[in-house]
């Protein structure tokens, strides 16, 4: 638990003094987009990687998260506290009771199931033109504001976006090392096992989809009233791949490594911008060699690369003398 | 303690429980023999609540547990192991023994009680306290058996269900886990229902057994009884073969 807390107060403290180090407005941008993503990333990670449930259409929990903000605080002129407030408990609510029906399936039909909820979500972000502005977007939405502070600038939503995400870091990685959390990774590697313990998987599962779907509303908030404009495409299926690879390449089971992916992902188009259309291959290609390679994700590679790494150095050390 | 009165339970269309009775009393050991697939894993998957009985009834205590959620029969003290052990191969032996406590650390039990029994189950099995930071998969079948018996310990259960503790262990490795079952209830009163395929070492152990053939009890009786019976040595313990081939 001390060592989590350690963890924890040095991963809060690089974000804090990130901006000394990284300035300018693009690169504080591309940061934002990055805590947005960590959000994302992490909220997907306690479904997939700790409770084993595979969700492909996370994105449309993002996106109803956006839409609902962003609806709600400029045409109906909601504030936007209460806004994200309220968007965030009725997408938690309606996880929950489609999660019943939902999480009863397992493996390829629970992606497929989740991929149909992506699939119509996205279609009502087109479709209800009057409402959402169906593919032209939605426009005008207003930023933050927190007393005499508005968030409007890069900076300013640096922090605010990085704030977010720092309580979800803290709660995440205390529900991994809670009893819930382990109870979560039991159903994910033995359920039978896990339900004669007395652990009501199917509860459980659902609660945990409806967290998740929860954080990914917020973040959807967050991404609204920091970008004052939303679109379909941000919310289609191609972002809730998106969200796995980076769950995955960060680390199953790790809430920092969804930081890590997430960090990487979207570094990594913004490096790739020369190779135009082409980075989908060279995605594809990194995609690969991190699973035949890295199977533990970023978070446990990196460290047994060092460690091989190292070991070849003493040894070659050791054939000298 | 627990009675079953004409149970049956289905998967799907499949009969797999046809009209079974059988009971058990307060301090008893008592063992479920037979072939693969004659139903034994479904008794206690019934009584458990994970494969819940279609027609008949399950009474615990003078309860009935039959549309009961398997939280709910734990809760009530029923704890079972599952068979192939099913421990949480990632997780540490510690977490594992936790996790069987789950429900306990749910009702705010005193931590220092579950700590303690915690201990107690290192003393039952002092080769889980030397593994006890280490994950539970890396460790052998035998070890792995008795974490999956501790953890089931853990929720102090009053009927333990065990399902072929002896699958693919070393004879030695049986006999140990045999003796702390012993311990168990002539210590603790911890009322056991074996299931197991090792016919003979669980006769031995248990005070009464039933003998179960395509999802129905054919036989009954005191152990010794069934271990000098004709039928369960030429079926399950595998002796007199040959005078009956010669018949």
């Amino acid at each position: 638990m001390k060592k989590e807390l350690i963890k924890y107060a040095v991963f809060a403290l690089c974000i804090l003094l990130a901006p000394l180090v990284f300035s300018g407005n693009y690169l504080m941008n591309v940061l934002v987009f990055v805590g947005i993503h960590t959000m994302l990333a992490v909220a997907l990670n306690l479904l997939l990687g700790y409770a084993g449930q595979i969700s492909l259409g996370h994105a449309a929990f993002f996106g109803l998260g956006a839409y609902g903000s962003g609806i709600l605080s400029t045409t109906y002129n909601w504030n936007p506290w209460l806004a994200m407030t309220v968007v965030a408990l009725v997408v938690g609510g309606l996880a929950f009771a489609i999660g019943f029906p939902i999480l009863k399936l397992k493996g390829h039909y629970l992606a497929m199931a989740t991929l149909g909820m992506g699939i119509i979500v996205y279609i009502v972000f087109n479709e209800w033109v009057a409402i959402t502005g169906g593919p032209s977007g939605f426009s005008g939405i207003p930023n933050l504001e927190l007393g005499p502070l508005v968030f409007d600038s890069d900076l300013k939503n640096y922090y605010l976006v990085w704030s977010f995400v720092l309580g979800c870091v803290l709660l995440s990685v205390n529900l991994a090392n809670s009893r819930i959390g382990r109870a979560f990774r039991a159903i994910h590697d033995a359920e039978v096992a896990a339900r004669v313990m007395g652990v009501n998987a199917r509860l459980l599962k659902v609660q945990v989809f409806a967290l998740s779907a929860m954080i990914c509303a917020i973040a959807g908030s967050l991404y609204a009233h920091v970008m004052t404009f939303v679109a379909p495409p941000s919310f289609g299926f191609n972002i809730s791949v998106e969200l796995l690879t980076m769950v995955v390449i960060g680390g199953l089971g790790s809430i920092y490594g969804s930081f890590l992916g997430a960090l990487l992902l979207t570094l990594l188009p913004e490096f790739l911008r020369f190779m135009h259309d082409y980075d989908i291959v060279f995605y594809g290609g990194l995609l690969m060699v991190m699973t035949i390679f890295m199977p533990g994700g970023l978070v446990r590679g990196i460290p047994d690369l060092f460690r091989k790494i190292t070991g070849l150095k003493n040894k070659k050390g050791g054939a000298h003398a | 303690m627990l009675r079953l009165k004409n149970i049956n339970t289905y998967y799907g269309k499949v009969h797999a429980l046809k009209n079974v009775s059988l009971h058990l009393a307060e301090g008893e050991i008592v063992t479920l023999i037979g072939a693969n697939g004659a139903g034994k894993t479904t008794i206690l998957n019934t009584i458990s609540g994970v494969t819940p009985a279609n027609g008949g009834d399950l009474l615990f205590q003078k309860e009935e547990i039959k549309a009961l959620a398997p939280d709910r029969i734990v809760k009530l003290g029923i704890s079972q192991v599952p068979e192939g052990r099913q421990v949480f191969k990632p997780m540490t032996v510690d977490e594992n023994l936790e996790l069987g406590a789950y429900l306990r650390y749910r009702a705010r039990d005193p931590k220092a009680e579950i700590l303690k029994d915690k201990e107690e189950i290192f003393q039952l099995f002092p080769r889980l306290e030397e593994r006890r930071k280490q994950a539970a998969g890396t460790m052998s079948g035998g070890e792995q058996q008795m974490l999956a018996i501790g953890r089931a310990l853990m929720a102090r259960p009053k009927l333990l269900l065990l399902d072929e503790p002896s699958m693919g262990l070393a004879p030695l490795v049986v006999q140990e886990i045999f003796r702390v079952l012993q311990r168990l209830r002539d210590e603790r009163g911890v009322t056991i229902l074996l299931v197991e395929q090792n016919a003979k070492a669980a006769l031995k152990l248990a005070d009464r057994g039933y003998v179960l053939e395509t999802g129905k009890v054919i036989l009954e009786g005191a152990a010794d009884e069934l271990l000098e019976n004709a039928e369960v040595k030429r079926a399950y313990l595998g002796k007199d073969k040959k005078e009956i081939w010669e018949r």
